[in-house]
Formats: C-alpha cells, structure tokens, sequence
C-alpha cells in the first residue's frame, strides 16, 4: 500500500523559506501570487493490512513535529 | 564526578566538550556512542554536543532523539541527572520532548557563525548559578536551525517559571521572544543554541562560557 504523508508547517509559524521563495517568484515577475509556504512529502510503501492507527503513531512519534507542523495521511490508489 | 559526553553520527563539538569537561571538572569525561543502549553507571552530568547528527536528515536532531541512547538519556533526565544540550543537542533535547518547543530555519534563512551577546536571564539555576542576573555575556553561535518556536502560552510559562536561562541581546535569528537557551520544569536540563564549550578560555577569545560549566560542575562536587 503505498502512503503520502504530507507535512506542512502549521498556520502562524513563520515559514522564511517560504517567504524567500515568495520574494524569488515576484522577482521573476509572477504576479498574484498572496503567500507560499513550503512542506514536505513523505512516501511510504507499507504492508497493505497497515492500520490507520499506525501510520497516525508514526506522525506524531517521528515523521512530524506536531509543535510546529500539521500533517495529512494520504493512502494513494494502487 | 562523572560526567559524559553523547556522540551521534555528524556531531562535531563532541570533542570541545570533552575537552571542556574536562578542564572544568579535572577528570576525562565518559565518552558515550548513540548506538549504546544504556549509559555508564553513576553519571553525575550528561551533554548533548553541537553538530548536523544523522546529517539533520528529516528535521535537525529528529533522528538523534529516537536512537538507542536517548532512552537512557531520557530516563537519566527524568530521574534528575542534570544534563546539557547544546545547538544540536538543544534540538535534540526538544525532539525527545525533554524541552519544550521546536528550533527552526533562522529568520534570514543564512547559516550564522559568530559570537553575540546574550542576556543571562536567570542566575539561580544548575547551570547558570556562577553568572549575575541581567549580565551581559559573549558566547559563540554556530547554527542554521535556531530560530526558537514556541505557543505563546508555552513562553509565558517558560518566563513566568524564571526557565529562560539566556536571550540574544540582539536577536540574531528569529527566536520567540528572543530566547537562546531554555531550562526543563524541574531545573536539570538546558537547551541552549550557542556554544559554551567555545568560549572557556582566553586563547578562544572570550571565556564567558567557563562559568556555566563551573555553575554546574561546581554544583556537584
């Protein structure tokens, strides 16, 4: 079973990464774009009887920091 | 006493610390690998050293805090063996969920490596028993992730408990409230970004750092 964990920083942490993407696109003269902030992808191939449970442990005990991010489980179509 | 040093793959101020112990307390340190399952006996003090552990892979010092050692370190911890973490060691110490909050990208997203001034904020605990209140030091930094998060209702605890040990005088990389090192709820163990052990004699350019190590290593004799 093949899982996306996806991971992003949770609202009113400040993400300067993002912000410096942000700047780089106006510099390329991209326009309207409000805010950018960046995440990360986790790709998970996992054993298909995998409870949720599980992968909700494996978030919180280490794929995330739930003091500054959120995270979302996504089971992906085989 | 018997202090100990915690080496991970990527660290790389274990030795500075080894070397501060040392000239601090009069006797060599216990050098100790992450893969360890349990700590030596005894241990009077255990620091976490600076470096890139496990190359900062996932998030600075997440893969340090689920190694073997650190659930002896986390039971030691528990158990009121006072221990130190240091840049790297602060992140881990928060990762292991020993200290609260999280160390991000600084602000100005650039590596910074110089010595600041900090503000000793609190002069009665362990580890900072040998400063004054409100004095003025000059330590080293040496970070890319230190810019410190934490929920406002967290940094009013943390100052309301006086467990602010040190702030940036002038903050250099985006910490909450200006905050450089933070002590745990029962007082023995301190998270902190810059380097004491970089600054314990002259020929370092500076030896404001040396009273930490005597504060705690002094506490224990």
């Amino acid at each position: 079973m093949k899982i996306r964990i996806h991971v992003s920083l949770k609202p009113g942490v400040l993400d300067p990464q993002g912000r410096a993407v942000h700047h780089a696109l106006e510099g390329l003269g991209f326009a309207g774009v409000d805010d950018v902030r960046i995440g990360r992808l986790i790709e998970l191939d996992v054993a298909d009887d995998t409870s949720d449970a599980a992968l909700t442990d494996m978030c919180e005990k280490l794929l995330a920091n739930t003091v500054i991010e959120n995270y979302r489980i996504e089971k992906v179509a085989a | 006493m018997k202090t100990a040093v915690v080496t991970f793959p990527g660290s790389n101020c274990d030795r500075d610390m080894w070397t501060a112990l040392r000239d601090v307390s009069g006797r060599e340190p216990v050098k100790v690998w992450h893969g360890d399952a349990d700590l030596p006996d005894d241990l009077d003090f255990i620091a976490l050293p600076g470096g890139f552990s496990y190359g900062d892979y996932l998030r600075s010092g997440a893969m340090a805090a689920n190694s073997p050692i650190m659930r002896s370190i986390v039971t030691a911890a528990n158990r009121g063996v006072p221990v130190l973490g240091v840049c790297n060691g602060f992140q881990v110490l928060t990762e292991a969920g020993l200290l609260p909050g999280a160390l991000m990208r600084n602000a100005g997203q650039t590596f910074i490596c110089r010595t600041v001034p900090l503000t000793v904020e609190n002069s009665q605990s362990l580890f900072t028993a040998r400063y004054e209140a409100g004095e003025e030091i000059r330590i080293p930094v040496a970070h890319h992730d230190g810019n410190y998060f934490a929920e406002d209702e967290v940094l009013d605890r943390l100052e309301g408990e006086g467990r602010v040990a040190f702030r940036y005088a002038e903050n250099c990389n985006g910490s909450r409230r200006d905050i450089a090192g933070i002590i745990n709820a029962s007082g023995n163990v301190l998270g902190m970004m810059p380097h004491p052990e970089r600054a314990i004699e002259d020929d370092h350019g500076g030896s404001d750092g040396r009273r930490l190590f005597e504060s705690i290593l002094g506490e224990l004799v």
